[in-house]
């Protein structure tokens, strides 16, 4: 173990002697933007892999390219969020994007996002393009027009007319009921103090449903 | 032990269709002494499921991968917990899952209920043996899992990654669980219809039954919120997606139920509409299994596809059909006992609660369904996601929140100008400090506020109702305030545990709400590099990348991404998440590489780490980092509305069961002395 250390030693100085020799001369990026160069010369799997470098980098998944500013641009992820990824996964790209990450299909259609906005279009008008290439179902909610309106407003409309429609219904057989004297009874006055009302209601809020 | 499987599910199939035929052969003909033959059958459907199960679990415990099942669903180095799951991870093991409970309940169902309803029995049997004997048929004419391979494969494929969860051991069997003991109460609805037993005996005898098919759906929708969170990978944990519609629709219309019988067991009344909410329950527990099954829509949740929808379709029609001519030829007998008196009643109150439940029910179903109308009708194919769900339910959900809290504080049959004032007094004004507060602390998104304002109504109302319970307690008995308050819960569960199911609920909403305010960004760092996020509650969190690692674990390959955490420049240690490479047992990739997320869970805010992958190769690491709030009350008030749930349906408890007789109409005491308050 010590002859593999000492000779992993020698070989890490001469590495080190070597980088720094013709690492200003390359401008080598690894090393300038390492704060920690020595964690980055190291592999996460001591003596399996290469300096930096996963051992296997296939079982982390689909390689990715370093993200950019214009990622985490609020406007970017509002649009997305309103684009549907046409992978079949039910997500919105952006969603779909960050986390179905061997989908092919949503890191396209954000370069097409990032590609559009570039032209100056709006966050509408980079809607309506992607409407005019895939068609309506680009967008996660179709659009309040037409007979979209009435996905959008059935189910309300629906709910506002059965409740107005009980109301009438009611009314309606309170009235009937009045009228052929078949309203309840009511019930014999019984005399009692405010304590004992008091102390009944309490009772009944004990054991009333 | 396939050809023992095979033959017990054909057991199963044929003592079935003779437990159909005796039972409703029996009462047409007037023959009790047949009960017992029909009740017998029943137990033996079940016997010979059990059989039949125990002959697919000894196919994936042994690893026999000249099952199709097996291999679809297994390999040697799956673990075994995972293994035991693995019964109802695909269609065919839950077809078998769904059977086999059905006839444990259908035998629970025969063995518990009292002898009172012995009458309806008979027909009971009739129906959940149809139900069981169209799952047994789904199995053997369509979708066996019994079905061998021309070739034995040295090793399964093993279970789908997202699968290998602790919440998917748990999650599929609660939401099926609740799927399939709305069965009972369904038979029971078509029994009181048969044998025209239209008083309220039948709702007593499911009673516990709707309880504990709520209590699973419940607790499987929790879990399955849970699941997807950790396990999906997305940062959220509801998506409108169509097989979580599918749990969310019984649900909505057994709440509906829950409430309304509460006024056919007082009040006489509603009776038509209880039952047509039963067999919609129903009817809505097949629709999910056939959408889920079908793959007539696209669900991120279904693992799962095939012909089979259209079994599930053909018995949906049928059922659906038979059903509701049932109900309409019993139509006249279904009148209610008494009329509705006043608009300002509980009743009234339940009735638009009601009305409220199943129109959300609907939209949600219109929402997922209209896809397809707007294929139908316009030719054109378009999406429905969470935005056109948020836009249209988000309304309808606050009302009924609204609702949660106006209920319990209206008196019964009518309520008084005088009674409405007293009641309303603390819910209000306990919104209104919420509302002052909120908007103090500059809370301006619309929707959130209203919901925290209207949660802390229902927290009023709540608060409200338990504080003059235990007071009344007090100065009746003299107790102390802890012996007070467990007594009135002990006394009157029914009431008090539904008080807690509405506290679980405000939590929900308050939960929900909270997600509004989520922060969310992406970040490629090296190791040592770091990238700042500022929370909702002002915290600022540092995120510095530490490095990637690899290591074998027993069926995967795992690259764990792991980063240093501070909050407010303060350490809080490190958080990973992972890429799992599942391979076989001769090391061979069986999937596509699945992620595991990292999650530190607070009171107020979750982190949530998404290592996306890895640049060219290297340690250099691409992140999703998620702040999302208020999470954690999702799944404390999913706890606290099983809770109430238990509490509500535990034995015993004072007025809760009432006793089986015709309402009175216009029963009550008028007190001379009201005028004097």
């Amino acid at each position: 173990m010590s002859a593999m250390g000492e000779s992993g030693s020698r070989r890490e100085f001469l590495r080190r002697g070597v980088g720094w020799l013709i690492a200003p001369a390359l401008a080598l990026p690894t090393v300038r933007h390492s704060p920690h160069s020595s964690t980055a010369l190291q592999d996460s799997l001591a003596g399996r892999g290469t300096v930096g470098t996963l051992h296997d980098p296939s079982a982390a998944g689909t390689p990715r390219a370093p993200t950019g500013a214009e990622e985490n641009e609020a406007e970017i992820q509002a649009i997305e969020t309103r684009l549907a990824c046409n992978c079949g996964c039910t997500l919105d790209v952006f969603t779909c994007r960050t986390t179905d990450f061997s989908c092919t299909y949503s890191p396209r259609l954000h370069r097409e996002v990032l590609a559009l906005r570039s032209q100056g279009k709006t966050a509408q008008e980079v809607l309506d393009a992607f409407v005019a290439k895939y068609g309506e179902k680009a967008l996660m909610a179709p659009k309040p027009k037409g007979f979209n309106l009435a996905g959008y407003f059935v189910p309300s409309v629906a709910i506002a007319s059965v409740g107005a429609a009980l109301v009438m219904l009611i009314g309606r057989r309170r009235r009937v009921a009045a009228a052929a004297g078949g309203a309840p009874p009511r019930a014999a006055a019984v005399e009692a103090s405010p304590e004992e009302l008091e102390r009944l209601r309490q009772a009944l809020a004990e054991v009333e449903d | 032990m396939t050809l023992l499987g095979q033959f017990s599910l054909w057991v199963a199939f044929l003592v079935g269709l003779w437990c159909i035929a005796i039972a409703l052969w029996g009462r047409w003909q007037d023959r009790p002494e047949l009960a017992d033959t029909v009740r017998r059958s029943v137990y033996v459907v079940f016997g010979a499921l059990v059989v039949a199960s125990i002959a697919l679990w000894k196919g994936l415990i042994s690893h026999d991968f000249n099952i199709e099942y097996v291999a679809a669903y297994t390999s040697r180095n799956l673990p075994p917990y995972y293994i035991v799951s693995a019964f109802w991870a695909g269609q065919k093991g839950s077809l078998l899952f769904w059977a086999v409970v059905l006839s444990l309940f259908a035998t629970l169902a025969q063995l518990l209920t009292p002898r009172r309803y012995a009458d309806l029995m008979p027909y009971v049997a009739a129906v959940t043996s149809s139900v069981v004997v169209f799952f047994v048929s789904v199995m053997l004419f369509g979708s066996s899992p019994f079905e061998r391979l021309a070739f034995t494969p040295a090793d399964g494929r093993g279970l789908n990654p997202q699968l290998q969860n602790v919440g998917m051991v748990i999650h599929p069997p609660m939401l099926y669980l609740g799927y399939i003991s709305i069965t009972i109460p369904f038979a029971f609805a078509i029994a009181a219809l048969l044998s025209r037993r239209l008083d309220t005996g039948w709702i007593q005898a499911i009673r516990k039954w709707t309880l504990v098919s709520w209590l699973f759906l419940s607790i499987g929708i929790t879990l399955g919120m849970w699941w997807a969170y950790v396990e999906l990978g997305w940062g959220g944990y509801w998506a409108w997606d169509p097989v979580e519609n599918a749990s969310f629709l019984p649900w909505l219309t057994m709440t509906a139920f829950l409430h309304s019988v509460m006024i056919q067991e007082k009040r006489g009344m509603l009776k038509r509409w209880n039952l047509g909410l039963i067999v919609g329950t129903f009817l809505l527990s097949i629709f999910g299994t056939f959408i889920t099954r079908s793959g007539v829509i696209a669900s991120v949740h279904s693992f799962t596809q095939s012909n089979v929808g259209y079994f599930f379709l053909a018995f949906l029609t049928l059922a659906a059909v038979l059903s509701f001519t049932l109900l309409y030829t019993r139509w006249p007998e279904l009148e209610a006992e008494v009329q509705l008196e006043s608009m300002l009643s509980r009743e009234a109150a339940f009735l638009f609660n009601n009305l409220l439940l199943v129109g959300i029910a609907f939209s949600v179903l219109w929402g997922t369904l209209f896809p397809i109308l707007s294929e139908a009708v316009r030719g054109t194919k378009i999406t429905v996601g969470p935005p056109f769900f948020n836009r249209v339910n988000v309304p309808l959900g606050l009302l009924l929140l609204a609702l949660t809290g106006i209920g319990p504080l209206i008196a019964w049959r009518k309520a008084s100008a005088a009674n409405l004032r007293r009641q309303f007094v603390v819910p209000t004004a306990t919104a209104a400090v919420a509302l002052a507060a909120l908007l103090a602390a500059g809370v301006r998104e619309f929707y959130s506020t209203v919901a925290f304002t209207l949660a802390a109504f229902v927290a009023g109302t709540v608060a409200q109702e338990f504080y003059r319970g235990v007071r009344a307690r007090r100065r009746m008995h003299h107790e102390s305030v802890p012996v007070a308050f467990f007594r009135l819960i002990e006394r009157n569960r029914r009431r008090y545990g539904g008080y807690i199911v509405h506290v679980g609920v405000l939590i929900y909403f308050v939960a929900f709400a909270g997600m509004a305010f989520r922060v969310q960004r992406e970040a490629t760092l090296k190791p040592g590099d770091s990238v700042e996020l500022k929370s909702p509650f002002g915290h600022t969190y540092k995120f510095t990348h530490v490095g990637i690692s690899q290591y074998e674990a027993l069926n995967r390959v795992v690259s764990a991404a792991t980063v240093q955490v501070e909050i407010d420049g303060r350490p809080a240690g490190l958080l990973t998440s992972e890429k799992r490479q599942h391979v076989d047992s001769f090391k061979r990739p069986t999937f596509e590489p699945s992620t595991e997320v990292g999650i530190r869970s607070g009171l107020r805010e979750d982190l949530y780490l998404v290592f996306a992958g890895a640049v060219n190769g290297t340690e250099e690491a691409v992140y999703r980092f998620n702040i999302n709030p208020l999470v954690w009350w999702v799944w404390f008030g999913g706890f606290v509305l099983a809770f109430g749930g238990i509490v509500t349906m535990w034995p015993g408890g004072g007025p809760a069961i009432a006793p089986s007789r015709p309402v009175q109409s216009g029963y009550g005491v008028s007190l001379v002395g009201a005028g004097r308050e």
